[in-house]
This record gives structure tokens, sequence and C-alpha cells, in this order.
């Protein structure tokens, strides 16, 4: 086991250096330039060099990039061009949120995937099993600012049921939790589908019918203890689903998160809060990968960590 | 019954009015939220330099010139007075007694010979430092050699004396941006990098609390210096509030702006709904919106295709296709601007007069790129564009880009065309020289520089030079004469094809009042924070 640990966490290490060098080297060679960007239109060529050079833009790319990784191993994820502060608080200030929504999107879309795939299941090949089914799949195919901005009319400016978007309480976590949930709600639905028919089929359920046992008790006894173990194993690959996902819903419900600063970043051409947030959210999903993995053989025994 | 009913509310209604439209002056109190999707990314005065920020920062500092409220004129702010030497080269200011810094300290002379340092030196880099290049010593400070500018003199607390290097009728203009607003130098060496995140200044508004990605808040500032003013109690701004949704908050009544306007694919519904006819105040700004060409490169080297290009666009279908939010332009100069030529009609639409220069010209088939930022409605307008040179035998690819790589090709000379939209010129301050060096001039037709026509007259900047000589009160005219003249000449030429001026309109709730030249005020943008007040409170 601790090696295993050991050898995932060297392989992450790679990954992560793996990442940082394909940001930086495809923000770098977009051709635009950020001196440009943070000298305004009435700067005259001896102040942008002045600038390039306080920055060590006027470096060599590959010197560049040992710099920004030497100051990364320290912790020091550099300096804001526009905002003109420090990129490492700005984003450990925006992470809460971000991971909050996370956290509520998982908890909504097992609440909606678990229930309609076992209700599908039961109900296999009639009329509720295909109106669930194809409600999932209109649930994952529907892009989601439209979802979002189809939940805030709706919920928010029709029925004044939440607010309109924000952040602060309980009521404000709904919405946006839904609409990333409500994509992997149908995933759910359908992995929970397949997965209790198959369970289904086994003796042991004949058996418990056979022996008089409510149809109840068997799927909540003896089904659903068998066919969510494949679901409990994607979760932790959702931190990866969801990190593109964050950046459209935290723009369209008003979530001070990561996906809101990164989003603004790109559009003032701000590379280091570029660089941070992809490290940042890239460590999270090797995180979230990992702990997918540590927990496969825990809930399926016939998988072992080699 | 129900008639008596209605006739006794309207009677309490108009009652209840009539104090509003009689009093003289508004009564202070009450609260207003502004809403922006984007954060505010700093609050330091010397380095903000987007839309969004730039009025924020003008309700917590001030400058020693300032602008009449919903105008262009200027008047004197924290100074008292000043005079002008009879060479141009000498500025005296008189500054006002008793202002105070939010934090309780009298602002001196001291404090704007530190400010204008301050806003020079490479180690705040400023984007308007350049600004002040013609203060003398400015060359040593911004180069880093020195850190005190040996142009400005404070003989005493209340008088500070500017030397120059040249005569600028500008420079006063200059004393009321932002980039010359007077900062308190023990409070921004006390916040450090931090500085732009906790602003003290003079201004109408003081500044209570930043929460990272949600909100700043301002309170009056009950010292300011102007009696009366502002009116509003506190102002809010909440970010990250996408402008769809901002609308329909504002028409529950949880905000009162929405900061970024209104969005595009709304505006024809909200501008044909009756309740929001009074909501909406409609003004003009000093922004015109135009396709540059680059004149270094084949085949726009040659004037006529230029003016064939100038020829070939249809403006007016551009302007409907952006539901009128906009008016033709015929010049580079928007008709609010001092030197706008309201005589000079431009080019008109002429395609087959466009065909015959071309064909003079003798330029052949001409394929070329048209670079426009990818934001709506940008793309569409360049595809308007498009159509139109395509009717004339102009083969145009357009190349749809972020801003930052727009702006990249046009600061290299790589784009041939560029649609300005998103990225055009909104002056800095109401003079046309503003809209001149570097848009038009020699200045800014260098690597890296905004001038994306390359375009480089040196007989006009030569002539651009001496009118801003002229800074005596009885020279006015002269001068405005002469950039008029200036920007005929440029009109010439063609280097730009001018396509519209773009109109503003701000929503706001119905809690808010003022005259509506506040809510689009030319120098305030979007509205004037300090003067509009809250019905709620009167």
């Amino acid at each position: 086991m601790l090696a295993y640990l050991a050898k995932r966490i060297t392989a992450s290490l790679f990954i992560l250096l793996g990442v940082s060098v394909v940001t930086f080297g495809l923000t770098y060679m977009i051709p635009a330039d950020p001196v440009a960007m943070i000298a305004g239109r009435n700067s005259t060529p001896a102040v942008r060099e002045q600038i390039r050079t306080q920055l060590g833009l006027d470096r060599p790319l590959p010197e560049q990039y040992v710099r920004y990784l030497g100051r990364l191993v320290q912790g020091d994820l550099g300096r804001s061009y526009a905002r003109k502060s420090d990129v490492g608080p700005l984003i450990a200030s925006r992470l809460p949120p971000t991971l909050l929504l996370m956290l509520a999107a998982i908890v909504a879309e097992l609440l909606i995937g678990i229930p309609a795939g076992i209700y599908a299941a039961s109900r296999r090949g009639r009329n509720a099993d295909k109106v669930a089914m194809t409600l999932s799949f209109v649930s994952v195919s529907t892009p989601q600012f439209v979802l979002g901005l189809t939940l805030l009319y709706l919920f928010a400016y029709v029925l004044s049921w939440f607010p309109l978007g924000g952040y602060g309480s309980f009521s404000h976590l709904v919405l946006p939790a839904l609409t990333l949930g409500l994509a992997g709600g149908g995933w759910y639905s359908r992995m929970m589908r397949s997965s209790m028919i198959e369970v289904l089929r086994n003796d042991y359920i004949r058996t418990a019918r056979a022996k008089g046992m409510s149809e109840w008790r068997v799927i909540t006894r003896h089904g659903l203890r068998n066919a969510i173990l494949p679901i409990i194993a994607m979760i932790g690959l959702d931190v990866g689903i969801f990190t593109s996902g964050v950046v459209v819903v935290e723009n369209v419900f008003g979530w001070p998160g990561i996906g809101q600063l990164m989003w603004q970043a790109i559009q003032s051409l701000d590379i280091p809060i570029i660089m941070g947030v992809t490290i940042v959210a890239a460590c999270f999903i090797i995180l979230g990968n990992l702990v997918a993995d540590l927990i496969s053989p825990l809930i399926d025994p016939r998988i072992s960590l080699r | 019954m129900k008639r008596l009913l209605i006739s006794a509310v309207a009677a309490v209604a108009l009652l209840a009015a009539a104090p509003m439209t009689l009093a003289q002056s508004p009564k202070q109190g009450g609260a207003a939220t502004i809403t922006f999707n984007n954060d505010l990314t700093t609050l330091d005065p010397h380095v903000g330099y987007d839309w969004q920020n730039w009025s924020v920062i003008k309700s917590i500092f001030d400058g020693l010139m300032d602008y009449k409220p919903g105008t262009t004129e200027l008047e004197p702010d924290l100074a008292e007075s000043y005079t002008v030497s009879d060479d141009g080269l000498t500025y005296t200011f008189k500054l006002r007694d008793g202002v105070k810094f939010h934090n309780g300290r009298v602002m001196t002379s001291a404090d704007v010979k530190y400010s204008f340092e301050r806003a020079v030196s490479p180690a705040t880099q400023s984007p308007g430092g350049g600004y002040f290049g013609m203060i003398n010593g400015y060359d040593d400070v911004a180069g880093g050699k020195v850190a005190t500018l040996n142009g400005i003199e404070t003989p005493d607390d209340k008088t500070v004396i500017f030397k120059l290097s040249r005569p600028d009728a500008t420079f006063l203009h200059l004393m009321a941006i932002n980039f010359g607003y007077i900062v308190p130098k023990e409070e921004v060496e006390a916040a450090g990098a931090d500085w732009g995140k906790k602003p003290v200044g003079t201004g109408a508004f003081k500044f209570v609390e930043w929460v990272p990605g949600q909100n700043i808040k301002l309170e009056r500032n009950k010292d300011y210096f102007r009696a009366g003013v502002p009116y509003l109690d506190q102002v809010t701004f909440e970010f990250g509030q996408d402008p769809t949704v901002a609308v329909l908050r504002l028409k529950k009544g949880e905000i009162d702006i929405v900061g970024d306007g209104i969005p595009p694919a709304q505006f024809a519904e909200i501008m044909a709904d009756p309740a929001a006819k009074d909501l909406i105040a409609e003004g003009n700004q000093l922004h015109t919106g135009y396709v540059t060409m680059n004149v270094k490169v084949a085949p726009f080297d040659n004037v006529k295709v230029r003016q064939a290009v100038n020829m070939a666009i249809n403006k007016e279908r551009i302007v409907r296709l952006i539901n009128n939010r906009a008016a033709p332009a015929s010049q580079a100069l928007p008709p609010a601007m001092p030197g706008y030529n309201a005589d000079n009609k431009g080019y008109a639409y002429d395609p087959e007069g466009a065909k015959k220069l071309l064909a003079e010209a003798g330029a052949g088939e001409i394929t070329t790129e048209l670079y426009t930022m990818n934001v709506d409605p940008n793309p569409r307008i360049a595809q308007a564009i498009q159509q139109d040179l395509a009717a004339v035998g102009i083969k145009a690819e357009i190349r749809s880009l972020a801003q930052a790589e727009v702006i990249a090709a046009g600061g290299s000379g790589k784009a041939p065309m560029i649609w300005s939209g998103g990225m055009a010129w909104i002056a800095d301050f109401p003079d046309p020289a503003n809209f001149y060096y570097g848009i038009l001039g020699c200045a800014g037709a260098v690597e890296g520089g905004w001038n994306w026509s390359k375009y480089c007259n040196e007989a006009l900047d030569a002539r651009a030079t001496n009118a801003d000589a002229m800074v005596k009160d009885d020279q006015k005219d002269a001068r405005v004469g002469e950039w008029k003249a200036i920007f005929d000449d440029v009109l010439k030429d063609a280097p730009w094809a001018p396509i519209f001026n773009e109109k503003r309109f701000t929503y706001h709730s119905e809690r808010l009042g003022g005259d509506p030249s506040l809510f689009t005020d030319p120098i305030h943008i979007p509205v004037n924070y300090d003067y509009i007040f809250a019905k709620d409170a009167q």
C-alpha cells in the first residue's frame, strides 16, 4: 500500500511538471503581448521595455520557465499582472467557494442519479424507464449556461424561491449545485440503472424474492449495496469533470470561485493567474483520481493496488 | 367609489412627488448597488485603467482639477485657483483649505508632489505615467535615475508650481485624469503591495471594505470638502454578476444599476418595455469605432484604396445591426469632442464611386485580412464590413481573435485591417489631442504602439504640436480650429474608415434619481456616483 502510494505521488509530481510546461508554453506562445496590456495605449516604447525587464519577460522562454518553477517549488505562484497582487492568496481566497460548490454538486448528482437509476431499473422497459432515460439524456446534453440561466429565470426570477445568483447562504448554493449536478445525475442514473439490472439478475436476489421479501427490501437491502459500488468509485473522477463546469456555472451565478477568476484572467491575459489556477486545479484532479483508485479495492476486493 | 379612491391615490402621489421636484438640492441618505460582470482589478488611481475601476477611483480620489458633473467643462477641484505664465511653461496652483484625506490628515502640497512622482516612477508601472512627459525632469524619473521631479516646486503647504519643458494646452486636463490624483504617502507605504486594495483618498466616498470576487463597499465621506455632496450614504459594487442576470435583479428591485450596460440580446426587449422607459438614460460618449488600414503595406499604401474602403462601407446598416445603439460616424472625432467638424460629412456610402476609385488605383484583385475581437457584436459587424467590401471587389478574410491577440497584431503591424470594436478609443479626457498622438500620430506608429494604421504624417504632427502650444484662454478657439483642420486632413488621407459613435444606455432602478446626464456622464463611466441620489431618502 505505502509503496503504491509513493509510486503514485511520484507519478503525480511528473504529471504536474508536465502540466506546468504545457500551460507555460501555450500561454506564452499566444501571439499576444502581456506588456502591451499592462502598459496601456499611451505608453512609450521605453516604458514598455522597462516593464518587460521588470517582469523578466525579456528573458528566453526556457529561462523564464525555470525561474517560475524555482518560485513555484517555494510555494510562490507569482504576482498578477492586472490585479497587482500575489496569485497564491488570490487563489486561496477563491478556493473554498469552488470546493463547496463541487461538494454540493456531488451530493446533488447522487441524490438525483441513484434514485432515478433504481427507479428506472425496477421499471425496466416500461414507460417510466423510458421517460427517466430520456430525461437523463437531456440533462447530460444541455449546455450548462443554458440550464443555469433557465433555472435562474424560473426558480429565482419568476418563482422567487432562490436568490438571483450570488454567494453566502444555503439558498444561494442550490441552483448552481443543481446546474452542475444535473448532468452528472444523468450519467449516474444510467450507470445505476445498468448496474442495478445486472445485480437483480443474480441468484441471491431470486432467493430473496422467493423467501417472500418485499420488492422494496430486495432492492434496498440486497440490490443497492452491490449496485452502488461502481458509482462510488466514480465520484473521485467528478472533480476533474467539474473543473471545466465551474468556469461556466460560476460565471452564470456570480459564484466567487476559481472558475470565475480563471475566466477573467484569460480575458485580460493575466498569465500568472492562468498558470496558478491551472496548476492548483491539476493538483485537485490528480488527488481526486488518486482517491478514486484507493477506494476501488475497498469496495471491490477483486481489484488490487499494484 | 373606485374612481374616488384612484384620484385620492393620485393626489397623494402628487403630494409625495411635489417636494422632490421643488427641492433645490437632494437630501443625503440611502444607498445604491451597482453590478459588474468582472472583478475590479485595482483601486490604485495611478494604475487602474479600465472603464470599471476608472469611475470608482474618481469617487474615492480627487485631482487638482475636475469636470463639472455631467459635462466636459474643467473646473478647479483640490486646487482653489491656478495661474498660467505667459509662455505657458509655469502653472501655479493654490490648494483649497481644509481638504482632508480619509485618514483625517490634511492634504498639502507635498502630497501633490509625491503623487506625481509616484505616477511617473517606473516602479509603479503606471499605464498613464507617460502623460506627464512635459513636466521638467520627467525623463530622469521615468528612466529610474532619480526619484524626485525637479519640475514640481512646493514653496509652501498650499502652493504647487509645475515647470514644463514645452507648453501643452492639455495640461489642465491631465490634472483631472486619474493618473494625476493625489494620494497620501504614509498610507501608500504602509499598505505596500496591497495599496490598490485599501485606497485612501480625499474623495466624496470613503473606502470601507473589499470582499474579493464579491463586492466593494464605499460610504459617504462626511468631511468631503464640497458641502452637501455626495448624496448617497453608501455605494456597493457587486462583482461576478452576469449582465443578463443583473437585468432580472434590477427588475426585482435588488440592485440599482447594471454597470455593464444592457446586454445586446436583451436590448430591443427592454427598450420596448414601457415600465423601463423612464429608467434608461441615453447619452453620447467620447467614442469612435473605426477600421484601421495599415498604410505601410499594399494595397492600403495607396490612398485611393483607403478612400474606396471608406465609401464602400454602409455605416447605416451596421448601426441598424446593433439596434441603433450608435450613430454613423463621419470623422475620427466624436461629435461631443471639441474640434468635431459638423460641416464635414465625411465619405458618403457610394459603392460605385468606390469601384471607380479602385479601378483608378489599379490595385487589381485585392485580398486582405480583417481582424476583429471575438466578442459579440464585433464579429457580426466585421461580417457586415466584409460583405460591403466584397461588393466592391475587396476580399477580406475575417480573423476573429481574443482582445490581447488583436492588440498585438495591431501593434506589430501584422494586421492589414482591424475593426476597433471592443478595444476602441474612448477618450481619457475630452480634448482632440487625446484622439491624435497615440492612435493617429507618429508616436503611436511604432512596434507595440496603438496607431494600428502605422500612419505617420510628420507635417501633421508638427501642426499638432503647434496647436497644443496655444495655451492662453484667448487662443482656445484658434486651437480648436487648428485641430479641426488637422482632423480634416487626416480624413483626406483616410488611414481609418470611421464607422460609428457609440451611444450609452444606462439602465437604473426607480429608487435612484438625478439628472439623466449624470447617468451617462462623459467622464464618469458608467455613472457619476457622487451626484445621483436615493428617492427613498427624500
